[in-house]
């Protein structure tokens, strides 16, 4: 048998072939089934009945469930342009100086990677009902602040730590050359070292995206009544029970985000290609 | 010149004001009102009297609290090393896949990585449910075994009673599983593709079985990524909400999810403040020592020539 494959192909071992496939099978059969079932034109759940539209066409026509897209797509999106902004600027700070108390601030801005999120959710809680109340009466998308405040301040690290990498392969002479033709810190910014990091910067900006879209525990916490978003709705209809409605609405949240993965992962590419 | 010095210190504080003030004021103060509120207790519905009392955390010592924290660990632990089990074989597989295939494997593991966390713990509970597909599945072969047994003359079996798979420790552990294994296997992954693959190779050709390879040559070589791997999955674990929250029962309830009771049911912030600090503490423990052991990195990477 050793005789008849290399020592390490371990993928012609069929023992190893089995394996993978149970192992994709269990993570892949739950989400198959789960989109699938969402075109089945029954109530109950397991046994499949023929093809239907029906589910998304009374999700197009539930207004809460709307409303909860709508806000979450507008969090998403707000979020991922302040956690750009400061992310961006996190990474040229610790990339670009040296000053004192370095370390502690490298520390604070990884520290909400760490933190649980139970954790984050709970600070959130505390400071938007104790500390800075949210006025409820504004209108939308006012009303969402809060919401977007925590998202981006578990956001922002990331997109810091995507920008740092790519920061980390420009090379300095490059600015100096700007400078040097009489280029001011704003024009070399600009005009050299943001052409460098756009790929980061769009690659960070679809995960921060992504992780705004995602997130349900912190929104949990921070969320009023009149600020619900998708996953808190969908973690509501889900508790009482499991229907094909929530089904679609998973399903339509999931091709969202394989839509943005593809795009990041496009724009990644791309920027392999180019450097 | 002097303007020069100038503009740099006014291009420093543009750079460096925005980030640090929203993480002090945006991060930080909140987790330190949080930290503040764990010293405090209830005075009133909403008054929370920070009197500096030790009374929340000696309270989370109690037998009860200290078994939740207890079983979280347990449960934590367990995801991990599951997850270490059954991620293991996947990343080594990747490592030796071909290149195509190395990136479609890598898609496909960080593919449910991606997906919202609500909705993989939702399908979990289609497939597991009393009327889910694994127990539609079971009474499937129950019936036709029934079936063949009445076939060859035997008394059939009786009626088919749907396995309880939801809302129990067991399903919180395969939720668990099911969530965190992207965590452990793109470590591993990472960790066993910077292996040098001619050591496995003398290994094989002086003799050793492949059992004994792995064991001997390949964990300790990738035992850095692989501790790291552990804490990445452990960390999560052990503050999860939504899996027990959603799959388990009664009985199976962690930390994170008695914190949330104890700021929505309950009432009890300073508590809940308190066990959230415990919680973190824990957490911070777990990376401390991951950094503690990546530390010895190079040095191990000194030992492989």
């Amino acid at each position: 048998m050793a005789l008849r494959r290399a020592p390490l192909e371990y993928n012609r071992m069929w023992q190893m072939r089995v394996w993978l496939f149970a192992v994709f099978f269990f993570l892949y059969a739950p989400l198959i089934a789960l989109v699938a079932f969402s075109f089945n034109d029954s109530k109950r759940n397991t046994v499949w009945r023929g093809f239907t539209f029906k589910y998304y066409d009374k999700l197009f026509n539930d207004q809460d469930l709307l409303v909860a897209f709508a806000n979450s797509l507008t969090i998403a999106l707000v979020a991922m342009l302040i956690s750009l902004v400061i992310g961006a600027l996190a990474a040229v700070l610790l990339w670009r100086y040296r000053f004192i108390g370095k370390t502690a601030v490298e520390g604070a801005f990884t520290l909400p990677i760490v933190v649980p999120e139970i954790c984050m959710g709970v600070a959130m809680l505390l400071f938007f009902t104790r500390v800075l109340p949210w006025p409820n009466n504004l209108f939308w998308p006012f009303n969402l602040g809060s919401i977007i405040i925590a998202h981006v301040s578990f956001c922002f690290p990331f997109v810091a730590l995507v920008v740092g990498a790519r920061l980390a392969s420009f090379n300095k002479e490059q600015e100096e050359a700007a400078r040097d033709l009489g280029a001011n810190d704003w024009q070399a910014f600009r005009d050299i070292l943001l052409p460098h990091i756009r790929p980061a910067l769009i690659a960070g900006g679809l995960l921060a995206f992504t992780l705004s879209l995602d997130d349900f525990v912190i929104t949990f916490f921070t969320s009023g009544p009149d600020t619900i978003t998708f996953p808190v709705k969908v973690y509501s209809m889900l508790r009482f029970s499991v229907t094909p409605e929530v089904n679609a609405a998973s399903t339509m949240l999931i091709v969202l985000t394989i839509a943005v993965m593809a795009l990041m992962m496009v724009v990644q590419g791309r920027a392999q290609k180019k450097g | 010149m002097a303007t020069r010095t100038q503009e740099r210190r006014l291009t420093f504080l543009a750079t460096a004001l925005p980030p640090i003030v929203w993480v002090v004021v945006f991060f930080l103060a909140p987790l330190a009102i949080v930290w503040a509120y764990s010293f405090g207790q209830n005075q009133g519905l909403t008054e929370v009297d920070i009197s500096g009392t030790f009374a929340n955390y000696t309270r989370a010592l109690q037998p009860l609290y200290l078994g939740i924290f207890a079983k979280s660990i347990f449960v934590a632990g367990l995801t991990t090393l599951l997850c270490l089990i059954v991620g293991f074989p996947v990343a080594l597989s990747i490592v030796f896949a071909s290149e195509r295939w190395r990136a479609w494997m890598l898609l496909l593991i960080m593919l449910p990585f991606w997906t919202n966390l609500l909705i993989r713990t939702y399908a979990l509970i289609a497939v597991l449910r009393t009327e889910g597909y694994v127990n539609f599945t079971l009474e499937w072969f129950w019936t036709n075994a029934s079936w063949l047994m009445t076939l060859v003359g035997l008394q059939p079996l009786g009626d088919f009673t749907p396995l309880q798979l939801l809302y129990s420790n067991t399903a919180v552990v395969v939720g668990l599983v099911y969530v965190h294994l992207p965590f452990m296997v793109l470590p591993l992954y990472a960790a066993l593709d910077r292996l040098d693959k001619s050591l496995i190779e003398a290994s094989l050709d002086l003799g050793a079985g492949h059992i004994r390879t792995l064991l001997l040559i390949v964990v300790p070589l990738a035992l850095p990524g692989i501790i790291s791997g552990i804490i990445i999955t452990f960390v999560p674990a052990l503050g999860a909400y939504l899996t027990p929250d959603l799959l388990g029962g009664p009985d199976s309830q962690m930390i994170a999810n008695v914190i949330e009771r104890q700021f929505k049911k309950a009432n009890d912030w300073p508590f809940g403040a308190a066990l959230s600090f415990l919680l973190m503490y824990a957490t911070f423990g777990a990376i401390a020592l991951r950094a503690y052991f990546s530390r010895g990195k190079p040095a191990s990477g000194g030992h492989g020539i």
